[in-house]
């Protein structure tokens, strides 16, 4: 019994071990000397992870009675959480080298939040749930005040703590109402207790209560208000690493929770999601606009973009759910280019995120300034760039759903929203010549910029083919 | 060959990648290889085209050239031409190559400038000929992206707040249009406009928030495609984006954006709001026209009183767009064949005159009325060409402009006699904006010091300025080249248009009864 539960979750406790493996070596070994060689090496592992699992053999499987579900949908998450974060990972390397930030404490970090968040997509039990949370949450907290000596660090790491604490907190105390309503932890059982589709009181506070943590989670308006200081304060290559894996984390385990414990009530939760979706989207998309700090700006940005995420997740049906995974799935791509533009941004060695600092960029450097703005476009969801594939799946999914005014305020929400991404491209191809950025780009980010861009253009093809395995992803959470 | 309507379509694209990825530098020498290489390409898009018209069977209403391929989320990759389409991709193939002459003085980034016009011929080749609905929103949308460049990058002084307004205006209205393509797709299980077109969607009345709605679903959709199509027209009261783009637009750009991307909006009432919500056209048909009307009134007056001759001839546009949703929604044959026409014929004039506006532009780098006068003393060729097609506008007999106008006013006076009161004042109207402007400019005398010194037109100039000559006096005096062409298309339209409304009217009238 206890080998085959282990055989399901072999890859976590890969990655567990690794990471303590890598913390014992490094405390005895080199210290900070092998921090570069550790991010390498845990970029590699977490590849490595992210093919097994991707080539795991298809079904559905569940370990410690029920308490961990590795299924289609969760190897989907999975795969995207694990190349996200090897690839901001990566991308970080340079940034911390040159701000005296590289420690070898980061990687391992990463690793340990990255390890929680493949437990959450996996969650079949509130238990579960918590403790991949809290892991993913903990180690998030420590990397966001990683520069240490800067207040604004320290501020975004203790604001993300207090408020990260209030929100578990709640998602504690909705989890322990639906335990008292239902009698049991796991999501089967919860589901087994409703019938006819109708929540009572007590679980309906629990869901409300469950909704407003992982609200907070996947910074949702109006639990938003962390992001923006939290983006603006950490160090750029934590902010980039939150706008990607953590984000895909918290939506599937979303996902998982409405579907798989609250599966028979859809009609209760679309209500929650629809609002917390519409008012994400316009929050996100009006507030941006007079953003200066191209960090804030990307966390407006963020919290628009899981607006639409959410949009998908609440049609309740299985074509929302393949939307909010492919969602998500360029949602991180777009940000891995952006954030690898971002991490570049620096005069005489010292990093810079006004936007107006990239004024005629376009005439320094025309090809990144081109493929930032393909980028920009495409995060904004002008087709036929792949962004606009992504909106086109969610609002689908909406409508059909009979979501239609939601879908409607969407497509507004969204053009409001495409007009900070233009004033990026105003700055860059028709702004005032200003001061120039220095400092040249290393080769592995020029790869991820060109590449998401390439991504971007191309997608439009046929998407890679990522939508089938996207529907047999979403399919395996409406069995 | 089987995939000439595809050749066509991305020949440009490819000519950009080439451009993009070969040419390097902004010398003299790359600059210049750079605008010949573009020229060489929609030439021979151009060229290529020809045989899709020679080869086209104007009898067959069915579409011709289809491609079909699979794409992403059980769309289609699917084009195809009927005998409405082909006339606005022969108008962007024909008109290109002109476009990229006008481009000739360009100094600045002009390999990039190169790019954003093939990629945008190939976006509005293919929004004319897509036959997948979401296909032809993407392509319909993203040729919003090199527009947006075109006037902000190369335009004038207030061109970022154009470009602005050009781009978020179009998107607006676009992303209603998607909402209402998502439920067409719903409803129907498909996203093939042929398929779509023989598609009843319901238009029985319903009750939204208290108000009924007549026309019911049709009635919505129609707002929805309407909200995209009436903005990119530009009818009235959402036209003020375009004096603005047109100012801006440096020349190349203004010929584009007049000649072909202005010809989208109606092309998608001809393709989507006709055929596939006749009951909708139905409903809406008064209040469009009335909106015609109030644009060809409104626009001409308040082309009357401008001083920048770009803005006068933008607002001239506003009001001829009018006469083409006036004869859409007319609802008869000579309204339909009137209204792409006239829109046909507009592509070429509006191009002759924007390029007309250029070519002093060029000389005297401004576009203030005021700052001419006299100017057929010195230049006796271009006074004659602007001559031609300040009559052409006003649509003097023996001119295309004529055809249209008539055809549309005659359909009008059908369907309605006070619009077509209303509307016939406006060429009037439009005789006097047009032959004051050219009052203004081209005679009196030559008084001011800096005009002393202006030449006429080049060879490079004269060049453009021929094929739109030929033209536009072709169709005036044999207009059946282009009404043999439409015919067919146009009548199946029409019958189509005519039996789903005819069957909704028996349906009421057995309800009633």
């Amino acid at each position: 019994m206890i080998s085959t539960d282990i055989n399901i979750v072999l890859p976590e406790i890969t990655l567990a071990v690794f990471s303590m493996a890598a913390l014992m070596v490094a405390v005895y070994g080199g210290k900070d000397k092998l921090a570069g060689l550790m991010i390498w090496v845990t970029s590699g592992v977490m590849c490595a992870l992210g093919l097994w699992i991707a080539f795991w053999e298809p079904g559905t499987t569940t370990a410690f009675n029920g308490s961990f579900v590795n299924d289609g949908y969760a190897r989907f998450a999975k795969v995207v959480i694990l190349f996200g974060s090897a690839m901001m990972l990566l991308l970080s390397q340079d940034y911390l080298e040159k701000n005296k930030l590289l420690k070898f404490e980061f990687p391992i970090l990463i690793a340990l939040a990255t390890l929680g968040m493949m437990l959450m997509v996996s969650a079949g039990d509130l238990m579960a749930l918590y403790m991949g949370l809290e892991l993913q949450s903990l180690a998030l907290y420590v990397v966001a005040s990683f520069r240490r000596d800067s207040i604004r660090s320290t501020e975004a790491g203790l604001k993300y703590f207090v408020l990260g604490a209030l929100s578990s907190g709640l998602l504690l105390y909705g989890a322990s109402l639906v335990y008292g309503f239902s009698g049991t932890t796991n999501f089967a059982g919860i589901s087994e207790t409703i019938h006819d589709g109708k929540l009572g009181l007590g679980m309906l506070f629990g869901l409300v209560f469950l909704s407003v943590g992982m609200g907070f989670k996947v910074s949702a308006a109006p639990f938003h208000m962390w992001t923006p200081d939290v983006y603006e304060g950490s160090p750029t290559p934590v902010t980039g690493f939150f706008a990607t894996a953590p984000k895909v984390a918290a939506a599937g385990l979303f996902g998982r929770v409405v579907h798989d414990a609250f599966g028979g009530a859809i009609t209760d939760w679309q209500q929650i999601i629809a609002f917390l979706s519409f008012v994400s989207m316009f929050l996100g998309s009006i507030a941006a606009i007079g953003q200066t700090n191209i960090k804030r700006l990307m966390a407006y940005s963020s919290i628009a973009h899981m607006g639409f995420a959410l949009l998908g997740l609440s049609s309740g049906t299985q074509e929302g759910v393949q939307a909010l995974l492919i969602y998500m799935a360029i949602y991180v791509t777009m940000n891995i280019g952006v954030f690898a533009f971002i991490l570049n941004m620096e005069r005489d060695g010292q990093p810079i995120t006004d936007i107006k600092s990239l004024g005629l960029y376009s005439r320094v450097e025309p090809i990144r300034a081109a493929a930032l703005a393909a980028l920009m476009f495409s995060l904004a969801g002008i087709p036929p760039l792949v962004g606009f594939f992504g909106k086109l799946y969610v609002l689908k999914a909406a409508v059909n759903a009979g979501l239609s005014w939601l879908a409607i305020s969407a497509v507004i929400a969204s053009v409001i929203g495409a007009f900070y991404y233009l004033r990026i491209i105003y700055f860059m191809y028709f702004g005032t010549e200003v001061e120039r950025m220095t400092g040249k780009m290393p080769l592995l980010h020029k790869l991820a910029l060109y590449g998401a861009t390439l991504i971007m253009l191309l997608g439009s093809i046929n998407l890679f083919g990522i939508e089938a395995i996207a529907a047999d992803a979403a399919a395996s959470l409406f069995k | 060959m089987d995939n000439l309507l595809s050749i066509v379509i991305f020949l440009p694209t490819v000519a950009a990648l080439i451009l993009a990825v070969i040419l390097r530098g902004e010398d003299e020498l790359s600059q210049r290889n750079a605008k010949i290489l573009a020229l060489i390409a929609t030439l021979a898009t151009f060229i290529i085209s020809l045989p899709l018209l020679t080869q086209f069977d104007p009898k067959n209403t069915g579409f011709q050239f289809v491609e079909e391929y699979d794409w992403l989320a059980g769309l289609k990759y699917k084009v195809g031409l009927d005998g409405i389409s082909i006339l606005f991709v022969m108008l962007t193939t024909f008109l290109m190559p002109i476009v990229i002459g006008a481009c000739w003085t360009v100094r600045s980034r002009v390999k990039e400038y190169m790019i954003m016009f093939l990629i945008l011929e190939t976006m509005m080749l293919a929004v004319f000929s897509s036959l997948d609905i979401i296909l032809f929103y993407v392509v319909f949308e993203a040729g919003l992206i090199p527009m947006f460049l075109i006037v902000g990058i190369w335009g004038g002084k207030d061109r970022i707040y154009a470009a602005f307004k050009l781009f978020l205006y179009t998107l607006l209205g676009s992303v209603l249009m998607l909402i209402a393509i998502i439920y067409m797709w719903f409803e129907a299980g498909s996203t093939d406009i042929p398929t779509l077109m023989q598609h009843e969607f319901s238009s029985e009345n319903m009750i939204l928030f208290g108000i009924t709605i007549v026309g019911g679903i049709q009635s919505l959709l129609f707002l929805g495609f309407f909200a995209s199509f009436a903005v990119k027209m530009p009818m009235w009261p959402v036209h003020t984006w375009l004096p603005d783009a047109h100012v801006q637009a440096p020349t190349a750009g203004s010929v584009v954006l007049a000649a072909i991307l202005l010809k989208m909006g109606g092309y998608g009432f001809l393709r989507f709001s006709l055929p596939m919500f006749p009951v909708g056209s139905e409903v809406m048909a008064t209040f469009v026209m009335t909106l015609s009307v109030i644009a060809i009134i409104y626009t001409s007056l308040v082309a009357l009183v401008q001083q920048d001759m770009k803005k006068l001839i933008a607002y001239s546009s506003v009001a001829h767009m009018g006469f083409v949703t006036m004869g859409i929604f007319a609802l008869n044959k000579q309204g339909l064949d009137g209204a792409i026409f006239q829109m046909l014929s507009h592509g070429f004039i509006s191009a002759a005159l924007f390029l007309g506006v250029g070519v002093i532009y060029d000389r005297m780098h401004t576009r203030d009325i005021d700052a001419y006068g006299g100017i057929v003393i010195r230049m006796p060729v271009y006074a004659l060409i602007f001559m031609l097609f300040t009559m052409a506008n006003v649509g003097l007999p023996g001119t295309s402009g004529f055809v249209g106008e008539f055809l549309t006013l005659t359909a009008a006076f059908k369907a309605n006699t006070w619009i077509a009161f209303g509307a016939t004042s406006g060429v009037i109207l439009s005789a006097g904006y047009a032959l004051w402007l050219y009052r203004r400019v081209v005679f009196g005398d030559l008084v001011k010091e800096s005009l002393k010194g202006i030449s006429d037109m080049d060879m490079r100039e004269k060049l453009l300025m021929a094929p739109l000559i030929v033209m536009t006096i072709l169709l005036g005096i044999y207009p059946a080249l282009i009404l043999d062409l439409i015919g067919p298309s146009v009548n199946a339209l029409l019958e189509q248009v005519h039996a789903a409304q005819g069957v909704i009217i028996d349906a009421t009238s057995k309800a009633i009864h």
